[in-house]
């Protein structure tokens, strides 16, 4: 191995590493309010480019259909003067996509707002109304809601894989797209816009406070099934962004979102579900790692990645204390 | 009642006639015994694992590697992979059983996805997605099993023994223990279940059945590639348990059942319904079991169940498990707690608190709010782990053992707000009180060898109810007690438990005049019989009346130690309580 394939590791490790570690920071938020674990997050990403893709060719994508339908359960929940939110949002994103239909650019928004609407309408129609239920009742509905998603990604865009146009095209220098170089950006914008918004806007605080304890927050006037909205708003924000980035470098299939997702798991549990920078810099860690790996044993690479588990599982083994109140 | 699983023998006779039922009759027996897996994790232990499939892929393709590939006996198979899924899980578990609940479920997901993945790729070994081919058929006393008849009279019998071995496990010490963790695990483990320890038996367990599934299900087709152990696979199972519900055995089987038809009659009307063929019942699926979590969180057993008739429970004939007598003089040190502190953040909790316990005495421990009473209680049952300071329970250091520990040596406790466990009975409640008593482990009770010293476990729960008055209601769910019963349950739980050192956390509180009367009773004839009594309560009066001497703390510090007169005209107490100025 030579500097310039040591290059090659190390970007593509990067630029994988940064999503992993936006995804971890997305699932551990999401845990931390509502203790859910986000396993559908790589479905929600999915969603994204492939939306994309068949607006692009003039096709209205399977997607609209599932957020609408959500939408209407999640409306019929909300009742009276509650129910308008999700049937605008519903109405605003049939009218996006209509638009989008004509309007290429429009296109990027709507996937990434569709992708944020059905994150939302998943929380309040899945989660929230198991919101005394256990952790594990609560993982069960996630991983369920994993599979049907992904089966849902079939039914709709079949099993082909796609390669999206990337916003920018060529190469900054071998190896390092111009695409590659938006994602980091990117990576980096959301970090610190994340940082700024918990750090210094009242929400954000409001949103951590709920976080850290739901009885309090509810107190102190902040609605925990808000706090869970805005969770999941901010989650699935993440993903599809992340998905409308990566598409083109990667290519977008129904597949595509659960390795992907399990690797920001990977992530997540390295940081011990609590920490968002251990979490991030665990993603790097997954990134390079799984790089340097596909370099040495490639039809391995995605079983190997699961090693690192094993150390960060017995670290945290060894500080738990015997019995948990 | 149990033997009428033998019943599900009679269906290959049945469905003679109809080859592919009884296809799907291996098949329901397959997944039968595989959801039973996951009644034992999420049903008993409260865990889940996203990995069964992959530990039936262990139990598969040990047996398709030494049959077809090295031309070994199908028998040596079974017990290679019994070991492998054995192996798997005691790593898989070794590494999270001590974390908190969700880290095991998330691990076994990136197993499941890893093994899988080396399965498919390991071409060499495995053959890849093409898979072994040609195992040899299973032969039983000579006869082979290679018809669909024969087999499934093979798979069932084996499901009907394992139906039978985990109802021995959920009448046992072990079953009522794991259901204890699940509910409640600082409570469990103050009457001596280990939890960590339990966990992981109970992941093995789990994993060996999938495993057996899995070598079943390797010899019944004959064939094995990576499909069947898929993640999908996995779910697939959890959906069926947790469809059925999970808690209850007829509810998984009921599931499994359900499911297998299900699963068939998806597979030729989906892609019927879509135009195209593929994996789509996963759909379904994932659907039906938000669906489920949703509308009935426990699934559909419990609701055909409440509509059977209820069976009042019978108490066998035994001699309950000895009284154990004080074992020394009376006024002997029992308990010496030294110096002992604990700082929570910038708080100190407790602050040099020191005292003795001497046999047979009821030793009260006061304070206001806040004085750091439950803290010290904590630190001496091992809740929690002191920052400074020592304790000795009969002369032995204790300090910072964890509860399951210092129970063993003779220690029990009853908590502030009753830690019960309500879908138990008030006789399966009192009888955790035991599990530190009794030895049965999890081979003796999945043979049903662990009755005998269980019909002694209950008849000891019995003997404590009776002792608090509470055997008229012995097989009602705790759940449905009032407060002061089920603070009188807590101390019959501590009584069967044979412990000689009885620590009470507010035993008197929610307590009508009455009951507190009877309660104060009850603890004045237990240290009468040599009993030592540690309790902490805000209730003057009962206090006063009750104790030999009193220890009063405030603001973590010991203030004053006394006869209850005593303590009574000592300023500082008079200080603390009502604000006076100290002269």
């Amino acid at each position: 191995m030579d500097a310039t394939i040591l290059g090659f590791l190390l970007l593509d490790g990067l630029q994988n590493g940064v999503i992993y570690g936006l995804l971890a920071i997305a699932m551990v938020l999401v845990f931390a309010v509502t203790r859910v674990i986000l396993v559908p997050i790589g479905e929600l990403l999915m969603f994204a480019p492939l939306s994309l893709v068949w607006l692009l060719e003039g096709k209205v994508p399977g997607t609209l259909w599932l957020a609408l339908a959500l939408g209407l359960v999640w409306a019929g929940l909300a009742r009276g003067r509650g129910a308008w939110g999700p049937l605008l949002g519903a109405l605003g994103l049939s009218a996006l996509f209509f638009l989008a239909l004509f309007l290429k650019p429009l296109a990027y928004v709507a996937a990434v707002l569709l992708v944020v609407y059905l994150g939302v309408a998943t929380y309040r129609v899945f989660f929230q109304p198991l919101r005394e239920a256990t952790v594990l009742s609560l993982l069960i509905m996630a991983v369920g809601l994993h599979v049907a998603y992904q089966g849902l990604g079939l039914v709709f865009f079949g099993p082909e894989q796609f390669r999206p146009e990337p916003l920018l095209k060529g190469e900054v220098v071998v190896g390092l797209s111009w695409q590659g170089v938006l994602v980091l950006l990117f990576a980096l914008l959301s970090v610190l816009a994340l940082y700024g918004f918990f750090r210094f806007s009242l929400y954000g605080k409001a949103l951590l406070a709920a976080a850290e304890s739901r009885l309090g927050a509810r107190l102190t006037g902040i609605s925990p099934e808000e706090a869970g909205m805005v969770a999941f708003g901010i989650a699935s924000l993440l993903a599809g962004l992340s998905g409308l980035l990566l598409a083109p470098l990667i290519n977008a299939a129904y597949f595509m979102g659960f390795m992907l997702g399990l690797k920001g798991f990977v992530a997540a549990i390295l940081g011990g579900l609590a920490s968002y920078p251990v979490a991030f810099l665990g993603a790097l860690l997954v990134g390079f790692f799984e790089s340097f790996t596909s370099f040495f044993a490639s039809a391995y690479k995605e079983a190997l990645v699961f090693l690192l588990l094993v150390p960060a599982l017995f670290y945290q083994s060894l500080r738990a204390r015997a019995v948990e109140e | 009642m149990r033997h009428l699983w033998f019943l599900l023998l009679v269906l290959p006779f049945l469905l003679l006639p109809f080859p592919f039922y009884l296809t799907l009759l291996n098949f329901f027996a397959l997944s039968a015994l595989v959801a039973l897996s996951l009644y034992v994790l999420t049903g008993l232990a409260g865990m889940t694992s996203f990995a069964q499939a992959a530990f039936m892929g262990m139990g598969a393709y040990a047996t398709a590697l030494l049959t077809a590939k090295a031309g070994l006996s199908p028998w040596l198979g079974l017990l290679v992979g019994l070991l492998l899924s054995l192996l798997l899980a005691l790593v898989l578990g070794g590494l999270t059983v001590r974390l908190k609940g969700h880290f095991l479920p998330l691990s076994t997901i990136a197993w499941q996805v890893a093994l899988y993945i080396l399965a498919g790729n390991l071409v060499n070994l495995t053959g890849g997605h093409t898979g072994i081919t040609d195992l040899p058929a299973l032969h039983l006393f000579g006869l082979p099993l290679d018809t669909g008849f024969r087999y499934a009279l093979f798979s069932l019998f084996l499901l009907v023994l394992c139906l039978l071995a985990l109802d021995n496990l959920r009448a046992s010490r072990l079953g009522r223990a794991l259901l204890a963790l699940r509910g409640d695990a600082l409570a469990a483990a103050s009457f001596g279940v280990e939890p960590a320890r339990l966990r992981l038996q109970a992941f093995l367990l789990a994993g060996a059945m999938a495993g057996l599934a899995g070598f079943l299900y390797a010899h019944f087709l004959r064939f094995v590639n990576p499909t069947p152990f898929s993640l999908e696979a996995s779910i697939k199972y959890l959906v069926m348990a947790v469809a059925g519900g999970v808690g209850t055995i007829p509810g998984v089987v009921l599931g499994a059942a359900f499911f297998t038809g299900l699963e068939d009659w998806l597979k030729d009307l989906l892609p019927l319904l879509l135009g195209r063929e593929g994996n789509y019942e996963v759909i379904a699926y994932g659907l039906l079991l938000a669906l489920i979590l949703l509308l009935a969180p426990k699934g559909l057993w419990p609701l055909l169940a409440a509509r059977l008739p209820r069976r009042e429970g019978r108490l066998l004939e035994a001699e309950p498990l000895p009284l154990t007598p004080p074992q020394g003089a009376r006024g002997e040190v029992v308990l010496r707690v030294e110096n002992l502190k604990k700082a929570f953040g910038g708080l100190l909790a407790v602050n040099g608190v020191s005292f003795a316990l001497r046999r047979g005495e009821i030793l009260a421990l006061i304070g206001p709010n806040g004085a750091g009473k439950s803290t010290t209680f904590n630190l001496i049952t091992g809740a929690l782990a002191p920052d400074g300071g020592q304790v000795f329970l009969f002369g032995r250091e204790v300090t910072g053992l964890p509860p399951y520990r210092i129970h063993r040596l003779g220690l029990g406790r009853t908590f502030q707000h009753p830690h019960l466990f309500p879908e138990l009975s008030v006789l399966e409640n009192a009888a955790l009180g035991t599990h530190a008593r009794t030895r049965s482990g999890f081979l003796p009770v999945l043979l049903g060898l662990h009755r005998k010293e269980e019909a002694r476990a209950l008849a000891t729960a019995h003997r404590a109810l009776k002792r608090v008055g509470l055997e008229s209601l012995a097989w009602e769910r705790a759940e449905r007690l009032s407060v002061g019963q089920q603070r009188l349950l807590e101390i019959a739980r501590l009584l069967a438990s044979g412990a000689e050192v009885l620590l009470l956390d507010e035993p008197g509180a929610g307590l009508r005049a009455g009951e507190k009367r009877e309660l104060a009773h009850l603890l004045r004839a237990l240290a009468q019989e040599g009993y030592t009594l540690l309790l902490v309560d805000h209730d003057m009066d009962l206090v006063m009346g009750l104790a030999d001497r009193v220890v009063v703390m405030n603001y973590g510090e010991k203030i004053a130690e006394g006869t209850p007169a005593e303590v009574q005209k000592n300023p500082l107490v008079r200080a603390a309580y009502l604000g006076e100025e100290v002269a």
